[in-house]
């Protein structure tokens, strides 16, 4: 099993998450973040006052899913996320050693 | 204020007028009779100006802090809105206007501050009257003023004053500054700045130039936040700062209108001339920060809004509409430099622009309040034989006078309370940020 983690524009959230979806994906865990790559932040001006601004906001989605469906998944994410623009963000691709559905108990690409 | 409605100019125009309407035309009232009208309208202007404070100022203020100062703030606009209504109706409405002693021309201890003659309100009666209002009415419609011009003054030191120290500040400062300078210039013949020959219909000197200045030397006093100028302190909502100076907006006819006194035609271009220069000041900022940093801001078109109501102020009763435009235009650009660039190369950490706007502000106002009331600049006319540069001269002494009095005097009152009992919260409550430390309260538990 792996677990994707994509850190992805705010305003791409929906589109990537019916992407998911239609895929067969049945859960994701999503979070607001904040963070900076290449993209780097802005400034913000108040009266005359600048202030640098480093972190951006994100949404950090994590799906786990089995590891047939790996490349799917990706792919999926990388076309709908994608504007063509620095700060699109980043995937991380990790492995998963175990699931547990906390209800039931079961374990593995069962629990998923 | 209005008392120069009975300048001779004002009533021979009336005699003039008057026989064209003889049946239509009610006398004018020149007796202590209540008329209803101008009564509705003061009582209806006495709750705009306190809307002006609150919720109007606080809110202005309290989006301009940082997150955990918010509640610090409100409640500095609230308190003071109650310890000053209490310490007018006592004995600070007296000093401010009790007339007893006071004599067109002479210069005496009476010039400079009021009698405690209606102190507790002695003689402010059911049927007193002042002109054609109740004197309750009037009462409590100064006392909105003497709230809002403390009130003011807290943007200077906003998120590092000590809440005791404020409230002994505020009750010392309502008391040598606030109240004597309103009598000096409001209380009519024998007033020292009355005599002069100053203008300031509705608060230039005794409000804006007053605050402004006291909040330079409070902020001088407190010395800078911590960190300023290089950590981070934008302003934490600045939804509430838009409709803060929105409701000011608002209020401010109240203010302005309200200080003829009466609901007459002075009142009517005092609200057009007060719309037209607010307008043109708070364009007048956004333009000058788009083409300065490259973007308008939310925050610079009601800092203009304010600049322009500030300086229409002393000139709402005098000023016809294209003065308004001229007034609004400098108080805008002028205010902007003054706010964004002045503070910067100074030094100084005046937390919210108290200076910047109310100072530089009514002082641009009061000056050109001596041009534009001139009738060439479409202004109600100067009084007899005053030209327009000894009309400057008057003014600029007014505001130079405004300045050193309330400048020493504030200095001397911040000394005394902090030799006492100290102006600032310690470094590690102004961290922890004083919503939390002064009043055990978060603002925001989300």
């Amino acid at each position: 099993m792996k677990m994707v983690t994509a850190i992805i524009k705010p305003f791409k959230l929906d589109d990537v998450r019916e992407a998911l979806s239609e895929i067969g994906v049945t859960g994701m865990t999503v979070t607001e973040s904040k963070g900076f790559g290449r993209q780097k932040g802005h400034t913000e001006l108040y009266r005359g006052a600048e202030y640098v601004v480093d972190f951006l906001p994100k949404i950090k989605v994590e799906v786990a899913i089995d590891d047939s469906k790996c490349e799917e998944v990706i792919e999926v994410i990388i076309r709908v996320a994608n504007t063509g623009k620095i700060g699109d963000g980043k995937i991380f691709l990790l492995d998963l050693s175990e699931v547990i559905r906390i209800r039931t108990g079961e374990k593995g690409s069962d629990a998923l | 204020m209005l008392l120069r409605i009975f300048h001779p100019k004002n009533l021979r125009l009336a005699v003039m007028i008057l026989p064209l309407f003889p049946f239509i035309m009610p006398l004018p009232v020149m007796a202590d009779e209540l008329n209803s009208g101008d009564t509705a309208w003061m009582l209806t202007s006495t709750v705009l100006v306190l809307f002006m404070t609150i919720p109007g100022l606080s809110l202005f203020y309290a989006g301009m802090v940082r997150s955990k100062n918010v509640l610090s703030v409100m409640m500095q606009c609230f308190a003071i809105t109650c310890m000053v209504s209490l310490l007018w109706a006592l004995y600070a409405y007296s000093l401010a206007f009790d007339v007893s002693g006071m004599e067109k021309g002479t210069t005496n201890f009476y010039s400079f501050v009021g009698s405690l003659n209606k102190s507790f309100l002695q003689g402010v009666a059911r049927d007193s009257m002042v002109f054609t209002i109740p004197e309750t009415v009037f009462m409590t419609f100064q006392m909105t003023f003497a709230i809002i011009t403390p009130a003011l003054i807290v943007g200077a030191f906003a998120e590092r004053m000590k809440f005791s120290a404020m409230l002994w500040f505020m009750g010392l400062w309502l008391t040598l500054v606030y109240a004597p300078i309103a009598h000096m210039v409001w209380s009519g013949d024998g007033g020292l700045l009355w005599d002069w020959g100053v203008l300031d219909f509705a608060g230039g000197t005794v409000v804006h130039i007053n605050a402004g200045i006291a909040g330079l030397v409070a902020c001088l006093m407190l010395g800078k936040r911590k960190g300023y100028p290089t950590t981070t302190m934008s302003p934490h909502n600045l939804n509430f700062t838009i409709v803060g100076a929105a409701m000011l907006w608002v209020g401010w006819f109240g203010f302005n209108a309200g200080s003829a006194v009466a609901a007459n035609s002075t009142a009517g271009m005092a609200m057009a001339v007060t719309q037209i220069a607010t307008a043109t000041a708070a364009l007048a900022w956004m333009s000058s920060e788009w083409i300065s940093h490259g973007k308008p801001s939310v925050l610079g078109i009601a800092s203009g809004a304010v600049a322009g109501l500030v300086a229409i102020t002393p000139a709402s009763g005098t000023a016809g509409p294209m003065g308004a435009i001229l007034i609004g235009a400098a108080a805008g650009v002028g205010c902007f430099l003054a706010a964004v660039k002045l503070k910067r190369v100074m030094g100084y950490d005046d937390s919210l622009d108290v200076f910047g706007v109310h100072a530089v502000g009514g002082t641009i106002g009061a000056i050109l309040t001596g041009l534009c009331a001139d009738a060439s600049m479409g202004g109600a006319g100067l009084a007899e034989g005053v030209s327009i540069a000894a009309q400057l001269v008057t003014q600029f002494k007014g505001v130079m006078f405004t300045i050193i009095y309330t400048g020493i005097v504030s200095l001397i009152i911040l000394k005394v309370v902090d030799a006492v009992i100290g102006l600032r919260v310690t470094e590690e409550e102004e961290t922890e940020g004083l919503d939390l430390v002064l009043h055990n309260e978060k603002g925001y538990n989300l």
